[in-house]
């Protein structure tokens, strides 16, 4: 690990920070190899968090759309509902290694907070959760799970109470407790070691899903699609194909679908390279390098920046990044359940729509195998209010 | 990098502490930023170091984010940044001035044309909160090449390898962290300052200031002779938002400023 994806990661942080970083990277070297950390993760993974999950094969969704064949990785049946589950687990594993109590988080959409909580309680680790109060309005089933599962959620306030306030504050808090505590970090973002941690952690969807795939079909898809907020779900889906003749593509949050500031969250669109929180990579910013306000129905993808891998990918072709708008994923929000029966999470739903696009430009008979991060039951206040809404303003 | 060199020798030789005060550019006003300098310098201020403001400061307390946000608001940038050091040289402010920001905006301006601009503008170094030395060849190359200074942080936790890292690279003054976390006004010093300190001294040459923390004329006295400087930033700021008017911020300057001052000695 150098910490490196082409030109971007790297560790632009605090010096107080460089110690824990550098020990959490020692300690990660040595789980890597150690049979009884390995043995470990892979018994709470299949006891605790339920894998493998299935993939799943769409009968309708798609099909009209040049007969183009859908499949699902089902994230959504892990324990919590969410991918996030993996990386929280593993962690929270490598934080005992590390002899700390204490683990801090941040969470945009509440599934990274729930996951940790969930994780912490089994383990018996202290969770604490940095959230922005606008997320935590949105998605008030999951403050009550954390709470519920012995988590404390600390609401944020500043800036645009948001995702990317919820990891300010919760690097905060870690600068001033970097002894003690882990910083549980929830996507392939921040600093190094982060991005390849939690890229590894999340490495054994792809794996899983190739494999499944294979079994199913004799061959490997045409192409792999996932939703990029920062990108976890994305990098441990497409870990197991980077070798392989497949078109990867990642969906970006378009927001109410126009380009201008402030209205989405697509940076690997729309931005420019930049330092967030500790990392080199493309960012949402102004002409004096502010970090511009995002927009995305999804709490999850509401970031304005994105993994540092994601971003090397760009630059170097090997995947592509589209977007979905807001409306597209409330179309596909609404398909996926009415047509199949699973309710995906509204991040999972612009990696279905973004999946749509792609059949459409599809030779005919083309498989698509669309990772479904996880389920919409977070989802069904908001995504109803806005469904509604989008019926009324139709009348 | 000259001015700054000679501020900290020629308290050295005094056996004086450096006093380096921190001010937000462009709080509470841009217009107003060139006249808290002024005041600060005259009330015996060493050093200033000028923060440029950041959208997401990760390093700075409530105090200094909020100053900083309110500095934004009102429209401050790098650009204008630099602009407000021109016009304190130009109303005759001599004292060295330090840049202090995060990476972001500093990139973004373009690292080459910013150490030039700031050269230009007389300036005389760079402050990166997140910015650690093992990141900083790029930066360390252009402040050498624009005679411009370069501080690195050392924090508790940092090992003595690190540590004599950072000193060694650092231009001008080495940036010692009283205190994990981040900026603030902290009643008491860490009890094992004293300690540190000496582990950072036996690190390097290179003078150092303690910042994080600082507030009060005793805090100052009490590291008399342990460290080159000290940083004082977020009870100045507080007490500049403390007060109604113009005036009054610039008394409110002249009157923290004097007594930090006077511990200095």
């Amino acid at each position: 690990m150098n910490g490196r994806f082409g030109e971007y990661g790297g560790q632009f942080v605090a010096e107080t920070l460089v110690g824990p970083l550098q020990e959490l990277e020692e300690e990660y070297h040595k789980a890597l190899v150690d049979p009884e950390f390995n043995a470990e993760l892979d018994r709470l993974l299949k006891m605790f968090v339920g894998r493998p999950t299935p993939i799943t094969e769409l009968h309708r969704l798609g099909s009209t759309e040049n007969g183009v064949k859908l499949w699902l990785k089902r994230e959504d049946l892990t324990h919590t509902g969410a991918h996030k589950i993996n990386n929280s687990v593993g962690q929270a594993l490598l934080a005992r290694r590390l002899g700390k109590k204490q683990i801090i988080a941040e969470t945009g959409a509440g599934q990274h907070g729930v996951a940790v909580a969930a994780a912490c309680a089994y383990l018996g680790l202290e969770a604490t959760i940095y959230m922005g109060r606008v997320d935590a309005e949105r998605q008030a089933p999951n403050v009550q799970r954390m709470e519920l599962l012995g988590a404390r959620v600390v609401l944020v306030d500043l800036g645009t109470a948001t995702l990317k306030d919820a990891i300010n504050a919760a690097i905060r808090e870690w600068i001033s407790r970097p002894d003690t505590t882990h910083y549980l970090l929830g996507s392939v973002v921040g600093p190094h070691p982060f991005p390849t941690i939690v890229r590894n952690f999340q490495s054994v969807i792809g794996r899983e899903a190739r494999a499944q795939f294979l079994e199913e079909n004799d061959r490997l898809p045409d192409a792999v699609v996932a939703c990029v907020g920062g990108g976890s779900n994305a990098a441990g889906m497409f870990s197991a194909f980077l070798d392989d003749p497949v078109r990867l593509v990642g969906v970006q949050a378009a927001g109410e679908g126009k380009g201008g500031q402030g209205g989405h969250a697509a940076p690997l669109l729309y931005g420019d390279p930049g330092v967030l929180q500790g990392t080199r990579t493309y960012l949402l910013q102004d002409d004096d390098g502010q970090i511009q306000l995002t927009h995305s129905i999804a709490p999850g993808l509401d970031y304005a920046g994105v993994g540092p891998e994601h971003s090397h990918y760009k630059d170097t072709g090997k995947v592509e990044y589209i977007a979905a708008s807001d409306n597209e994923a409330l179309d596909a929000f609404a398909a996926l359940s009415s047509q199949e029966g699973i309710l995906p999470a509204l991040e999972s739903a612009h990696a279905v729509a973004g999946a749509l696009k792609v059949a459409r430009e599809s030779a005919p008979g083309s498989t698509i195998l669309v990772n479904l991060s996880g389920r919409g039951d977070k989802d069904l206040t908001s995504a109803m209010a806005a469904l509604k809404q989008r019926e009324e303003t139709a009348r | 990098m000259k001015r700054l060199e000679q501020t900290f020798t020629d308290n050295r030789t005094k056996d004086e502490t450096t006093l380096v005060a921190y001010l937000t550019s462009g709080y509470p006003l841009l217009g107003e930023t060139v006249g808290l300098i002024s005041a600060a310098v005259d009330a015996g201020a060493d050093v200033i170091e000028l923060g440029v403001p950041f959208s997401d400061p990760l390093g700075d307390g409530p105090v200094i984010q909020a100053t900083g946000q309110a500095a934004l608001d009102t429209g401050t940038t790098t650009a204008a940044t630099l602009d407000v050091v021109a016009e304190a040289r130009a109303a005759g402010v001599e004292a060295p001035i330090v840049l202090m920001g995060y990476c972001n905006p500093f990139l973004r301006y373009g690292l080459t044309q910013l150490y030039d601009d700031a050269r230009s503008a007389g300036a005389d170094g760079f402050v990166v909160p997140d910015l650690p030395v093992d990141e900083g060849a790029e930066w360390l190359a252009q402040a050498e090449a624009s005679e411009l200074g370069q501080t690195f942080f050392t924090a508790p936790g940092s090992s003595p390898e690190r540590m004599a890292a950072s000193a060694a690279a650092s231009r001008g003054f080495l940036y010692v962290l009283a205190a994990n976390g981040v900026t603030g006004v902290r009643s008491e010093l860490d009890p094992g300052i004293d300690a540190y300190l000496e582990r950072v001294r036996a690190a390097g040459d290179t003078p150092m200031a303690v910042g994080f923390g600082i507030s009060r004329p005793d805090h100052v006295a009490a590291l008399h002779g342990k460290t080159d400087g000290v940083i004082v930033g977020s009870a100045l700021l507080q007490a500049i938002g403390a007060a109604r008017d113009a005036a009054g911020r610039r008394q409110a300057v002249t009157g923290l400023i004097s007594s930090l001052k006077a511990a200095t000695r």
